[in-house]
């Protein structure tokens, strides 16, 4: 389905970033049951420390996929994020079990005010880089069935840059209705229009 | 209580108070109450709904000043501006008293004594941005279950409101006889018919004369909706740490000797249970079951596999097995001797300990002397005795202390730790068991029970307290206040379970609590704040009972108010807690600042708004004219001073004291009280039981107030105390009878008693004398002076 390196990442990034969505509602939830007291904060930290890790490296391994994907813009907009997480995991209290949340402390209302804050900003985060990287999903995937269309018509010329007329969201699926394609975006029958290249 | 009629006239509200030539424009506020119904009338001597603003405010007295008598002249008397670079005499005769909160007679005689609940502000702002502008701490040290006579209600059913489950208080307002309204949150309830019939007076029909509406500390006899289980025995397990060191060190004998001679008074019942275990590189478990001839000793050498030897009698009960236990702790320190065992598996016996408690729960008494050097817990010496003032290393190494503190919790078992090494023992990670199991720790430097006798002392006299003090077990204590202000940090050995709930495995009368609150809304439409704090426990004699203590503050909305109002002691304490978070957080450097900018602040904020006089200078209102001196000796404390060396472990546990004592002690430590004896005079003195009690006053903590040729006491928690000789002199009849007064108001104490006058040159006694002396000036630290110019240089900042 997807074809580039470039188009695989951000596929990858969409459904771990769904992953990432579903933790932070997980956290936010769970500090909302410890402010109303309806869990025991022993409990609660026992099934929060586990998923602070594998969130860190989720979001770790696609900053890594992005890298090597050479998507300089999305790992910019990701950086700050791992900065903060590298921080916040060291400046950890001492434990012997991978966690950021110590039941003697968490109950303190700065603490759990901080932590609330915090699953609140990283779902707002996390949505946006959904959308976005959902945004990135469309374009590098238009990009190289446009780039193959192209090249299927006219060989003899030279690399044409058809992404700057592909941009608008609602534009993208009428103009590769033309072409057969298994992307479940563009499921319902559109008349195909020409598009305008530019000849030379 | 006097008869209700004088309310039914139109008498002006505040005639009762002494000064009815007030003007009628100080009658606006209670004036609609004057036209409630002659019926309610006769139940509003126990409420306040009559009195919406019991005292007018500073701003209208002074517009009315001038032929006052009673309580409005104390509170101008508090806001009087004191110069302190001019005024050298600031201690009060007597020692400091807690501020009484501005309230009418009737509440003041039954709110809550200040020795058991005690707020930083005895007026409470209205709102968060009048308590920021005042820039103090808001806060409250309790003491709940400190040793007193209190009433005990026997009767079936526990009155509590019905949302917020407040239990009732003096404070409450019934409404009519059928009626009352929660004073936390506001509902209105129903009184049950059988809290219409009052026991004491035998009298039908005045619910606000029973013994719960009367007192603000009752305690109640908790029925079976509030056991989660039947209630445990009282149950004791003795640590005891037998390796090499420990045999130097010469403690077992004395501890055998002591628990020996209070066996009996262990607190209990027929089902108090007793066991012991001795730890050194293995484990050793004692099977004193009631047919054996001598105690059998089992040996666990599995350390990282801890099992518990398939007997039941390891924990037995007392009264079936006295003679076993006794023929034990007669033999134990000669069983131990001839020891070569250097290790110590502390963590492993620890965990033993807890698998042996976990089905009953009670308390685990361990005494360790080196560090932990063995199986799971083991810690590495992080001290450099080179870098001895270097505040590195203040939290736990590990958390494998924390967390099994945290199982002990779950299981109801209270781990109290008796630390006596001479080397360093990471105090800051041991702590951890006793910190979060509701335990209290002690700790002993440098013991030895040869060349160390002061310690010895100190030792004896602490375990017979320990082993004979009161305790509750599988406790909870709930803080509740009135709606609008909410508590955010919790200070001392619990753990927080929820946000207003604490868990304490034990509780004893030697420990005590403090709280920050923060103001959520707006208070505007209450003239009273009230606190509750209830602690739920089982007592040793198996019965579950709810010690309930109720404190009523008024709420006021000037800032002069909130000054007049304002415990300077209680302040210091609370300002010591929060320092000693941040130290443990941040760094010891931070917290030291925070202090110092907790008195530029708030100078400047009288200055800025309620001082009118633009003079130069110190200026504070005479209710806070201490604070700067306080301020300045707790930052010469051993837990919170730099410069000098201090060890690491005296350092850590100092900070556990100020966590954890009651505020008397803690101000007895920060700035004790000196006495010159040697010219007490009768002016003054009190007259108890045909003895002439002399009151000598306070004198500064500084060597220019001591000459020669006088004879002083100093007045401090952690001294050895001194015998005084026994002469006919009536000087020495004076002492005798001051010093005794002195020790009989206070559950124990010591006093430091330094005879100048025969020149005795005792070593450490007169060091540590000295080193009270706070207001002097000393190798790593300013005086006081130079403490108060340097907060000025900071104010014109």
């Amino acid at each position: 389905m997807a074809f580039t390196f470039a188009a695989f990442c951000y596929m990858l990034a969409l459904l771990l970033t769904a992953a990432l969505i579903f933790f932070a509602i997980w956290h936010i939830i769970a500090f909302d049951e410890l402010k109303t007291d309806y869990k025991n904060p022993i409990d609660q930290c026992n099934t929060l420390n586990p998923l602070v890790l594998p969130e860190y490296l989720i979001h770790f391994f696609f900053c890594v996929m992005f890298f090597c994907a050479a998507e300089w813009l999305t790992l910019c907009l990701n950086l700050p994020l791992l900065a903060y997480h590298v921080w916040r995991y060291m400046s950890r209290p001492i434990m012997s079990c991978p966690g950021l949340y110590d039941p003697t402390t968490i109950m303190n209302a700065d603490i759990l005010a901080y932590c609330q804050k915090e699953g609140w900003c990283k779902l707002a985060f996390y949505l946006l880089s959904f959308f976005y990287y959902l945004y990135g999903y469309e374009t590098s995937f238009v990009i190289f069935w446009v780039r193959v269309w192209v090249q299927e018509r006219t060989p003899h010329i030279c690399q044409i840059r058809v992404s700057v007329i592909l941009i608008p969201f609602g534009g993208l699926d009428s103009s590769v209705g033309e072409i057969k394609s298994s992307s479940k975006y563009s499921s319902t029958t559109i008349k195909p229009k020409r598009i305008n290249i530019v000849r030379w | 209580m006097p008869p209700s009629n004088d309310m039914s006239n139109q008498a002006p509200p505040y005639s009762s108070y002494g000064y009815p030539s007030m003007q009628p424009a100080y009658r606006q506020g209670p004036a609609s109450h004057t036209d409630s119904s002659p019926s309610q009338d006769l139940y509003s001597q126990s409420n306040y709904q009559q009195y919406s603003q019991p005292f007018p405010n500073l701003s209208q007295l002074s517009a009315a000043l001038g032929g006052l008598s009673g309580v409005p002249e104390l509170e101008v008397e508090s806001l009087r501006p004191v110069n302190l670079l001019q005024e050298r005499t600031l201690l009060p005769p007597r020692p400091l008293e807690a501020p009484e909160p501005n309230l009418t007679p009737d509440l003041k005689k039954v709110n809550c004594s200040p020795q058991t609940f005690r707020c930083t502000l005895t007026s409470i702002p209205q709102t968060q941005a009048l308590l920021n502008k005042a820039r103090l701490p808001l806060g409250l040290l309790l003491h709940p279950f400190r040793d007193l006579q209190l009433p005990v209600i026997t009767s079936n059913t526990i009155v509590r409101c019905r949302s917020c489950r407040t239990y009732i208080n003096p404070f409450v307002t019934f409404l009519d006889q059928r009626r009352w309204k929660c004073n936390l949150c506001y509902r209105v309830n129903d009184v049950p018919d059988e809290f219409m019939y009052n026991p004491v007076s035998r009298s039908y029909g005045e619910p606000h004369r029973r013994p719960e509406v009367q007192n603000s500390t009752v305690e109640f006899i908790a029925s079976s909706d509030y056991m989660l289980r039947p209630p445990q025995p009282a149950a004791y397990l003795f640590v005891l740490d037998v390796s090499h060191n420990a045999v130097e060190a010469g403690y077992l004998k004395y501890f055998c000797e002591s628990l020996l001679e209070n066996l009996d008074r262990l607190p209990g019942d027929t089902r108090t249970r007793v066991g012991f275990l001795t730890f050194d590189s293995t484990i050793h478990f004692y099977n004193l079951q009631e047919g054996l001839s001598q105690p059998q000793m089992l040996v666990v050498s599995d350390i990282d596999d801890v099992f518990i030897p398939s007997h039941d009698s390891l924990m037995v009960n007392l009264k079936e097995s006295k003679e076993l236990v006794q023929d034990l702790l007669n033999s134990l320190p000669a069983m131990f001797s001839q020891t070569r065992e250097t290790h110590s598996a502390l963590g492993p016996a620890l965990q033993a300990a807890f698998k042996l408690m976990s089905p009953t729960g009670g308390r685990v008494t361990v005494f360790q002397t080196q560090l932990p050097t063995l199986g799971a817990g083991l810690l590495q010496s992080r001290e450099d005795p080179n870098q001895r003032s270097s505040t590195k290393h203040l939290g736990p190494a590990t958390d494998f202390y924390k967390k099994l503190a945290l199982d002990c919790s779950g299981q109801q078992i209270g781990v109290d730790l008796f630390l006596l090494s001479s080397q360093y023992a990471d105090l800051s990670s041991l702590a951890c068991i006793s910190k979060y199991s509701a335990g209290s720790i002690f700790y002993y430097p440098s013991f030895h029970y040869i060349h160390n006798p002061a310690q010895l002392e100190k030792f004896q006299k602490d375990l017979e307290r320990y082993l004979s003090r009161k305790i509750g077990f599988e406790a909870v204590m709930r803080i509740r206040c009135t709606k609008g202000l909410s508590i955010h940090t919790f200070h001392g050995n619990f753990f927080v379970r929820s946000t207003d709930l604490l868990s304490l495995a034990n509780v004893n009368p030697d420990s005590a609590f403090a709280v920050q609150m923060s103001i959520e809304d707006s208070l505007a439409d209450s003239s009273l704040a009230c606190f509750q704090a209830a602690l739920l426990y089982t007592s040793s004699k198996g019965k579950r009972r709810i010690r309930v203590h109720t404190l009523c503050l008024p709420v006021v909305n000037q800032l002069s108010d909130v000054y007049a109002g304002a415990d300077v002691q209680a302040i210091t304490c609370l300002l010591a807690n929060m320092a000693i978070d941040r130290s443990i957080s941040s760094s010891l450097s931070d917290a030291r600042d925070a202090l110092i900018n907790a008195v530029v602040d708030f100078v400047n904020s009288y200055k800025s708004n309620v001082s009118s006089l633009q003079q130069s200078g110190l200026v504070c209102p005479s209710a806070m004219r201490l604070f700067p001196l306080y301020i300045h000796a707790l930052l010469k404390q051993k837990a919170l001073r730099t410069g000098t060396s201090t060890r690491l472990d005296e350092r850590v546990f100092a900070m556990c004291e100020f966590k954890t004592q009651p505020l008397q002690q803690l101000m007895r430590m920060v700035h004790p009280d000196l006495y010159r004896l040697d010219n007490m005079s009768d002016q003054g003195a009190l007259h108890l039981n045909d003895t002439v009690v002399p009151q000598p006053h306070l004198l500064h903590l500084s060597a220019e107030r001591l000459s020669r040729d006088g004879a002083f006491l100093m007045d401090c928690d952690d001294c050895e105390s001194t015998h005084i000789p026994e002469l006919e002199t009536t000087l020495s009849e004076r002492v005798r009878a001051f010093v005794d007064w002195l020790q009989d108001n206070r559950a124990f104490t010591c006093l430091l008693f330094v005879f100048l006058f025969f020149c005795r040159d005792d070593g450490s006694a007169k060091a540590t004398f000295f080193q009270q002396l706070v207001e002097d000036r000393s190798e790593s630290s300013s005086s006081y002076y130079e403490f108060l110019q340097h907060i000025e240089q900071q104010m014109s900042k």
